[in-house]
C-alpha cells in the first residue's frame, strides 16, 4: 500500500497502454495532437480507474450482503471476533477461576448459562477466553503463512525454473500427508503450548497458499499488461508489486477465510486428542477433550460437552458461509 | 499413458523417502530422551543410556535413519517404546484392519449418498430436493468428524433415549455392527458434502451444455437425457475427488476413532504420541503417508483410463 504512494507516477504506465491500444486507429503516428489526446486519456483514466476501484470492493460487499448464508456467516464471525476480544472485560469469572468445587459438574442454571465442568469452572467463561485461543492461533498462525507464502510463491511463479521446481517438489511431499497429523508431530516433537501450535501450523500450511500464489503468478505473467509493463522496462519486483499481487488479493482473501478456520479447527483437533493447549488453560478442543473422558461423563453431565462442541462447529459454519459468499463476491467471473 | 504411468510410479520412491526423512527429522529434535519421561521417573540415568545403546539411539543421526529405512523395507518396524515386547509391526497389523475397515465403510457412505443427492439436485434444480441437499451439505462441509461425533453421541446415546426412543446405540465399542454406524456417518459427513457439491456442480454444467440441448431438441424423453448423455460425463471428474476424500477420511479417523473408542490404528497413534513412543509414530506416519500417496497415484491413473479426453 504505501508503494502505491510512493510511485504516484508508476500508476498510470499502464492506463496509457491501455488507452494507446483502445485508441490504436486513431494514432496512426504520434503526432503532437495525438499526444495531447492520450495526455487527456491518460488524465481521465487515472480518474476512471479510481472511481473503477472503489465500485469493485462496492459491488462486491453488495453482492456480499445480498447473500443471506453469507451474512449468516459474517454475524457469526464477527460476534466470535468480539466475543474473543473482549473477552477479560465479558466474562463473569476468570479463566481458570473455580466457582466453588462442591458445586462440580452443576448443570446449566441462570446463573451460570453453560453450567460448572469437572473442577467447578465456569463453562461460559472458560470457553469465551477459549474463543482468544482460537483468533489468536487463526490470526498469527496466517500471518505465519503469509510471510513465508508471498514471497515463496512469487518467485516461484514470476521466476520459474529451479526455484519453482524444488518448491513444487517440497510441496508434493508435505501435501502426501495430512496437515493436522504433521502439526501434532510437530507440537508432540517441541512441547504443547500456544507458541509452537501456532508455528507448527504455520510452518505447516504455507505450502497450500504457495502454491495458490504461484498458480495465480503463473497465468498472470502471460497476459498483456504485463508483458506491456516488461516492455517498458518495469523491473521483477515492481512487476511483482505492482501488477501480480495486487490482482492475486481476491484469492488470497477467499483462500484465507478457508485457512483460518482450517487453523482453528487444527488447533481444536491437537487439543482435543490432548497434545496442544493443557490445562488450566481454556481452549475449545481441550474442553471437549476434558469432557468426554470416559462414557460416563457423557451421560451423565451432557452439558459439559454440548457448549464446546457447538462453539466450534458453529465457528466452522460461519467461516464456511462467509468463505464462500466472499468467492462469490469477489469472483464476478465464477457468477451463474 | 504409459510413460506417464511409469513416471508417477517411480516419483512416489524419492515422495517416500523424503516424507520419512521429514518426519524422522521432527521426531529427533525432540528434546529429551524418550526414555527420560514424567511417569518413568526415577530412572538411573545408565538405565537411559543402557535403553538408549539398546535401541540404536546413541549412533550419529544419518545412520540410524539409513537403518530405518533398512529395515522398515523388509517389514520391521522395531519394536514399540511402550508396549514392552510389542513389534509396531504387530500392532499396526492387528489394528490397521479396523481403520481400513471403517475409511472403506465411511468413503463408500460418502460417495454413493453424495453423489445420489448431487444428482437429485441438480435434476430438481432450484426445487425442494435441491435445497435439501445443499443445506445438508453447507452443514456437513465444515463439520470437523470429531465435532459430528459427539453431536451424533448426544442425539441419538443421550437426548432421545433420555426421551424415550432408544435406537440401541452406545457411545463406543466395535463389537456389534451396530457400533460401526455412527462413527461411519461422523467420518461420512463431510466427504459427503464435499461430493454432494462437485457433483451437482458438474451436472449442472453438463445439463446446460449443447449437445444435452440437441438431446432434448431431438425429443429424447428427460430420463434418457440424463441417464445416457449427463450422468456418464458429468460423474466423470467426481472421481478426482476420491484421491482427497481418503485423505480427509484417513485424517478424520484419527479423531473418531478416539470419540467412538474404535480400537484402530489412530486410537494407538493419539496414544503414542503422548508416550512419545517413537517406532509407533514413526511407522503410523509412515503407512498412512505411502497409502495416501499410492492412492493418489491410482486415482489419477483411473482416471487417464475412464476419461478418453485425458491425453498425458
Amino acid at each position: 500500500m504505501s508503494h502505491s504512494r510512493a510511485h504516484p507516477s508508476n500508476v498510470s504506465v499502464d492506463e496509457v497502454d491501455r488507452t494507446n491500444r483502445a485508441n490504436a486507429a486513431a494514432l496512426p503516428a504520434p503526432t503532437d495532437e495525438a499526444r495531447d489526446a492520450s495526455l487527456a486519456a491518460l488524465t481521465d483514466a487515472g480518474r476512471l480507474a479510481t472511481r473503477r476501484r472503489a465500485s469493485l470492493w462496492g459491488d462486491a460487499w453488495r453482492r456480499l450482503v445480498r447473500n443471506r448464508l453469507a451474512v449468516v456467516g459474517l454475524v457469526i464471525v464477527v460476534t466470535f471476533v468480539l466475543i474473543a476480544i473482549f473477552a477479560p472485560l465479558l466474562a463473569p469469572y476468570g479463566e481458570s477461576e473455580v466457582v466453588d468445587v462442591r458445586l462440580a459438574r452443576y448443570p446449566p442454571s441462570w446463573t451460570w448459562p453453560f453450567g460448572l465442568d469437572r473442577n467447578g469452572r465456569d463453562i461460559f467463561s472458560r470457553m469465551m477466553y477459549g474463543a482468544r485461543v482460537s483468533l489468536l492461533v487463526g490470526i498469527a498462525s496466517y500471518a505465519i503463512v503469509l510471510a513465508i507464502a508471498i514471497p515463496v510463491g512469487s518467485i516461484a511463479g514470476y521466476y520459474g525454473g529451479l526455484v519453482d521446481t524444488i518448491m513444487m517438489r517440497v510441496v508434493d511431499v508435505v501435501f502426501t500427508i495430512p496437515q493436522v497429523l504433521l502439526v501434532l508431530l510437530f507440537v508432540n516433537a517441541f512441547g504443547a503450548g500456544l507458541k509452537n501450535i501456532i508455528l507448527g501450523i504455520g510452518l505447516i500450511a504455507w505450502v497450500t497458499e504457495a502454491r495458490l500464489i504461484r498458480a495465480q503468478f503463473l497465468s498472470l505473467r502471460e497476459q498483456e499488461f504485463v508483458m506491456a509493463s516488461r516492455v517498458c522496462g518495469a523491473s521483477g519486483a515492481h512487476i511483482i508489486f505492482r501488477h501480480l499481487l495486487p490482482n492475486s488479493l481476491t484469492p488470497i482473501i477467499v483462500a484465507a477465510t478457508f485457512g483460518i478456520p482450517t487453523a482453528i479447527f487444527t488447533e481444536a483437533a491437537i487439543s482435543f486428542v490432548g497434545i496442544g493447549i493443557r490445562p488450566p488453560d481454556a481452549s475449545w478442543g481441550q474442553m471437549v477433550g476434558e469432557a468426554a473422558r470416559s462414557a460416563g461423563d457423557i451421560q451423565n453431565d451432557p452439558h459439559m460437552l454440548l457448549f464446546p462442541v457447538l462453539a466450534i462447529g458453529l465457528t466452522m459454519l460461519g467461516f464456511t458461509f462467509l468463505g464462500d459468499g466472499l468467492r462469490d463476491a469477489l469472483d464476478p467471473k465464477g457468477n451463474d | 499413458m504409459a510413460r506417464y504411468a511409469v513416471s508417477r510410479i517411480l516419483w512416489l520412491v524419492p515422495t517416500l523417502l523424503a516424507m520419512t526423512a521429514i518426519t524422522f527429522i521432527i521426531m529427533h529434535l525432540t528434546p529429551g530422551s524418550p526414555f527420560a519421561l514424567s511417569h518413568m521417573d526415577r530412572v538411573a540415568p545408565e538405565t537411559i543410556a543402557r535403553l538408549e545403546r539398546m535401541y540404536g539411539l546413541d549412533r550419529p543421526l544419518y545412520e540410524q535413519f539409513a537403518r530405518y529405512v533398512w529395515n522398515s523395507l523388509q517389514g520391521d518396524f522395531g519394536e514399540s517404546y511402550v508396549w514392552r515386547g510389542q513389534e509396531v509391526r504387530d500392532i499396526i497389523g492387528r489394528t490397521f484392519p479396523v481403520s481400513l475397515h471403517l475409511g472403506v465403510m465411511a468413503t463408500l457412505f460418502a460417495v454413493v449418498v453424495g453423489m445420489t443427492l448431487g444428482i437429485l439436485a441438480a435434476v430438481n434444480q432450484n426445487g425442494f430436493l435441491d435445497y435439501l441437499s445443499i443445506t445438508l451439505a453447507i452443514l456437513f462441509y465444515s463439520m470437523p468428524s470429531f465435532v459430528m461425533g459427539y453431536l451424533l453421541i448426544l442425539l441419538f446415546v443421550v437426548w432421545l433415549p433420555g426421551r424415550g426412543i432408544d435406537l440401541g446405540f452406545n457411545i463406543g465399542g466395535w463389537e456389534r455392527p451396530q457400533d460401526w454406524i455412527l462413527p461411519t456417518i461422523a467420518l461420512g459427513a463431510a466427504p459427503l458434502a464435499t461430493i454432494a457439491r462437485y457433483t451437482r456442480s458438474c451436472m449442472i454444467e453438463v445439463i446446460r451444455s449443447d449437445y444435452v440441448r440437441t438431446a432434448r431438441a431431438k425429443g429424447l424423453m428427460e430420463r434418457r437425457v440424463i441417464l445416457r448423455h449427463v450422468l456418464k460425463n458429468a460423474l466423470i471428474p467426481v472421481v478426482t475427488m476420491i484421491g482427497p476424500i481418503f485423505a480427509i477420511v484417513g485424517t478424520g479417523s484419527f479423531f473418531v476413532e478416539k470419540v467412538f473408542n474404535v480400537p484402530g490404528m489412530g486410537r494407538y497413534y493419539v496414544e503414542s504420541m503422548d508416550t512419545k513412543d517413537q517406532p509407533m509414530i514413526l511407522a503410523v506416519t509412515l503407512i498412512f503417508g505411502i497409502f495416501l500417496a499410492i492412492m493418489n497415484v491410482v486415482v489419477d491413473l483411473v482416471y487417464g483410463l475412464i476419461d478418453p479426453r485425458i491425453r498425458y
